[in-house]
């Protein structure tokens, strides 16, 4: 298989109060189509900015980023509108439009993207049976629960039909059946349309359950890449390091029992 | 009656007789003629520019630095001009749009050039009230900068906008009190006309009420409008 998202080289600073401050120090990664590949890294690694350079909601300051054939930095902006029609994108705190029904969040991507109305409806009524929202259409996104929540996001992120899903932290506000609904979904919708995702998070578990390979970001950088398991029992990095110690240590007998370490 | 010669209670049980009040019905529709018309002018404009100093904000959507600033500079020194000093220079624009300086049209012009500032203000922190990610994921969702102001910034941030836009009406209301000085007419005109110039404190206290009423009137019906929006959202 070829590499679907190739990234090379990517650079990003801030100026936070004057100061340059790396973000990205020269990302290399490359995901296969059709996989679910996870990207770790503790609060300021840089995951965040990575996800937002992908859609250019942040402007990388130099490197290359290609999706499938197409040149994401070299975009104008009404190709960028178009190629972002089919991205979609998942976030923490959901970020759904409290204005609108749960019907109208869903259809909103689709809406913006001039489907017509008729095909706006079945497809919406499509992706909400998928996300088993069926009976919440007609409810605003603040009656809904936190795992309900998430749906929305998700739906309004597959109804467009995209080849690729980038999911910032999806499951981080959430309790952990929840998270497990959840990634059972992104990997059922993973499954069934071959969307490839890139799901960013901070746990361990989530990474675990859901994807085959990853790769450990790290003061901007990728300190390791490679599948899930191999990382895990073998990691090269501090933070790989870090990650399986704490791995090793919630599943030692003294945590389980309860007495402490 | 006044309270130099009668006492309070004899002046307020004046106030409510109906010799005075069919004196007052026609400078209540003046009142209210004026503040409609000037809080709908403000409401336009005020949305316009509000809106426009929201998208050239440094962190908006279309990052303007000078018209931003240029347009926050001129606002405020309109904003820094007390209400009555914009009457009184507002009077060559209103001569030269209606002909003549005085009368409810007149204030009119004067009370949208105080209002709107104001008005646009409120508009810009209802605006930049909206969580940053809303806007962020309509963006990544491929939105263009239109589809956003109209269907995600202004319907998200459409309770607050309301309950700026009470609190707007009822300065435009007082505004219209203290035009009445100049020739407005309306009920500010017959409390300083009757209640100041001659002493009757009973079509004064007639006034009180009156703007007392519109007062309560126009903060319920903004609360109860915003409330029932965030109801439906499940929002409280």
């Amino acid at each position: 298989m070829s590499a679907y998202l190739k990234i090379k080289d990517l650079h990003k600073t801030f100026y936070p109060h004057g100061q340059p401050l790396k973000v990205l120090d020269g990302i290399d990664l490359e995901v296969e189509k059709g996989e679910i590949f996870g990207i770790i890294g503790f609060s300021g690694a840089g995951k965040s900015t990575l996800a937002r350079c992908i859609n250019r909601l942040e402007k990388a300051d130099s490197g290359t980023i290609e999706l499938g054939d197409t040149d994401i930095l070299s975009l104008s902006k009404d190709q960028l509108l178009k190629q972002r029609h089919k991205m979609g994108m998942i976030f923490q705190n959901f970020n759904l439009f409290d204005s609108m029904t749960v019907y109208q969040n869903i259809a909103y991507p689709l809406e913006i993207s001039g489907v017509p109305r008729k095909e706006i409806k079945q497809r919406v009524l499509e992706t909400a049976e998928l996300v088993g929202l069926t009976e919440k259409l007609k409810a605003h996104p603040g009656a809904l629960s936190g795992g309900q929540k998430q749906r929305v996001g998700i739906a309004r992120a597959i109804v467009t039909k995209p080849d690729f899903i980038i999911s910032d932290e999806a499951t981080s506000a959430l309790d952990p059946q929840t998270t497990i609904q959840i990634l059972d979904l992104l990997k059922e919708i993973n499954e069934k349309y071959k969307i490839t995702i890139l799901m960013i998070t901070h746990e361990l578990d989530a990474i675990r359950y859901t994807c085959s390979r990853m790769a450990v970001l790290e003061g901007g950088k990728i300190t390791e890449s490679g599948h899930v398991r191999d990382i895990f029992e073998n990691p090269h990095s501090k933070t790989g390091e870090l990650f399986a110690k704490v791995f090793m240590l919630f599943q030692s007998p003294e945590f389980t029992k309860g007495e402490g370490i | 009656m006044s309270l130099l010669d009668s006492s309070f209670w004899e002046v307020f049980l004046a106030s409510l007789s109906p010799e005075i009040w069919k004196d007052l019905w026609g400078p209540i529709g003046e009142t209210l003629y004026m503040t409609a018309i000037s809080s709908v002018i403000m409401l336009v404009f005020g949305i316009v520019i509000g809106i426009l100093l929201d998208i050239t904000n440094p962190n908006g959507l279309i990052p303007l630095k000078l018209s931003y600033t240029l347009s926050g500079w001129m606002i405020n020194c309109l904003r820094s001009l007390p209400q009555m000093i914009m009457i009184i220079l507002m009077i060559p624009v209103a001569r030269l749009i209606f002909g003549k300086s005085y009368g409810t049209n007149a204030c009119i012009i004067a009370i949208a050039a105080s209002c709107i500032p104001m008005y646009a203000r409120i508009v810009e922190s209802s605006l930049l009230e909206i969580d940053k990610g809303k806007i962020e994921a309509a963006q990544a969702m491929g939105s263009k900068n239109i589809s956003i102001i109209f269907k995600v910034l202004l319907p998200e941030t459409l309770p607050s906008l309301i309950r700026g836009f009470t609190v707007s009406v009822i300065t435009v209301l007082s505004m219209t009190a203290l035009a009445g000085m100049f020739g407005a007419g309306g009920i500010g005109d017959i409390a300083v006309r009757y209640g100041y110039q001659r002493f009757q404190h009973d079509r004064l206290f007639a006034c009180v009420y009156i703007l007392i009423v519109l007062v309560q009137l126009i903060q319920g019906i903004g609360n109860l409008v915003s409330k029932r929006i965030l109801k439906t959202r499940n929002l409280v």
